[in-house]
């Protein structure tokens, strides 16, 4: 009797392992690569400008004493089209807002904001995701909260849409403390 | 004959689309699709970049991944190989950032213990059953 039962050890191990295998199948392959510089502070980096209209961005000098977003985009990039407009009403309310254009070109950054509206003060360039890595960051939109010692607070990953605005104020008024 | 003129007046064209593509798209980064000159740390570079995970396609290496991402970070790679930085060092620097999620090679964490114990205690586990059997055997014969 209990030889029997031991027999079916393998079977039952076997299933077991199925079945953790098959709820692996299912689960969803993308996983959202949260940044584990928050927390942190900002890498230094000097990047060119990315438009004719706004300066160059330095992370460097990002402990000024105010709280600031720092959204990552792209010209090429759809759903930071999409995010323009919540943006600009953000900064119409006062929020300062850097930008980081990722592998763009001049002429292309120039487009987009004429296009979709300019809510930044300054951008800059990263032509080949430099800082983008320094930060991990993991694609584009996203936007960081940066406090005035230029410490980073928070990471908002994909585009900021009309829900993610009070979270994102809030976050600001908790850099400010 | 028609065929040719028509492409001698699809020729201008042609001329006028080169630089139009040459605004929008940025040339890939430096080192992403060209070795170093050192194949000594052309090898050192590229077994790294089997192991870094892509951030745009998730179940790729960096190494074998097309997306702009992944060759932004192959030719940071072999930058910073170039300039003598150690492979585990550079792991380390995108762990730091990423997390263990950005590298292929398992870590001694402690979630990461059974996986490192399993094989210890199934081949314990065979060969004490193996031991009993030959045991029981001799026995029989005996």
């Amino acid at each position: 009797m209990k030889r029997s039962l031991i027999l079916w050890i393998p079977l039952a191990g076997y299933l077991v392992f199925l079945g953790i295998a098959s709820l692996g199948l299912n689960r969803e392959q993308q996983t959202v690569i949260e940044s584990r510089m928050i927390g942190k502070e900002i890498p230094g980096i000097d990047l060119p400008a990315a438009s004719s209209t706004n300066p160059a961005l330095s992370t460097k000098e990002m402990a000024d004493g105010k709280p600031r977003l720092l959204n990552i985009f792209a010209s090429w990039c759809v759903p930071c089209a999409a995010e323009a407009p919540v943006l600009a009403q953000m900064a119409q309310q006062g929020v300062r807002i850097d930008g980081v254009a990722i592998r763009d070109a001049r002429a292309d950054v120039d487009a987009f904001l004429a296009r979709h509206g300019d809510p930044f003060q300054r951008i800059g360039l990263d032509a080949r995701s430099t800082l983008q890595f320094y930060l991990g960051s993991s694609g584009v939109p996203e936007t960081f909260v940066v406090d005035g010692k230029g410490v980073i607070r928070y990471q908002h990953i994909g585009a900021v849409g009309p829900q993610d605005v009070d979270t994102l104020l809030a976050k600001l008024r908790e850099a400010e403390s | 004959m028609s065929r040719a003129l028509s492409l001698l007046a699809l020729a201008p064209l042609l001329a006028l689309a080169a630089p139009v593509q040459a605004q929008t798209a940025l040339p890939p980064a430096p080192y992403a699709d060209r070795q170093l000159d050192d194949p000594a740390l052309e090898a050192k570079a590229t077994a790294l970049m089997h192991t870094i995970r892509c951030l745009t396609c998730q179940s790729q290496s960096i190494a074998d991944s097309n997306a702009s991402m992944a060759s932004d970070m192959r030719s940071e790679i072999r930058e910073r190989i170039a300039r003598g930085e150690e492979p585990e060092a550079i792991r380390g620097w995108l762990i730091e950032r990423y997390g263990d999620w950005i590298s292929y090679k398992p870590t001694a964490e402690p979630i990461l213990w059974p996986l490192w114990g399993a094989p210890i205690l199934l081949l314990g586990a065979g060969g004490a059953l193996a031991f009993r059997r030959i045991r029981h055997r001799r026995k029989d014969q005996s």
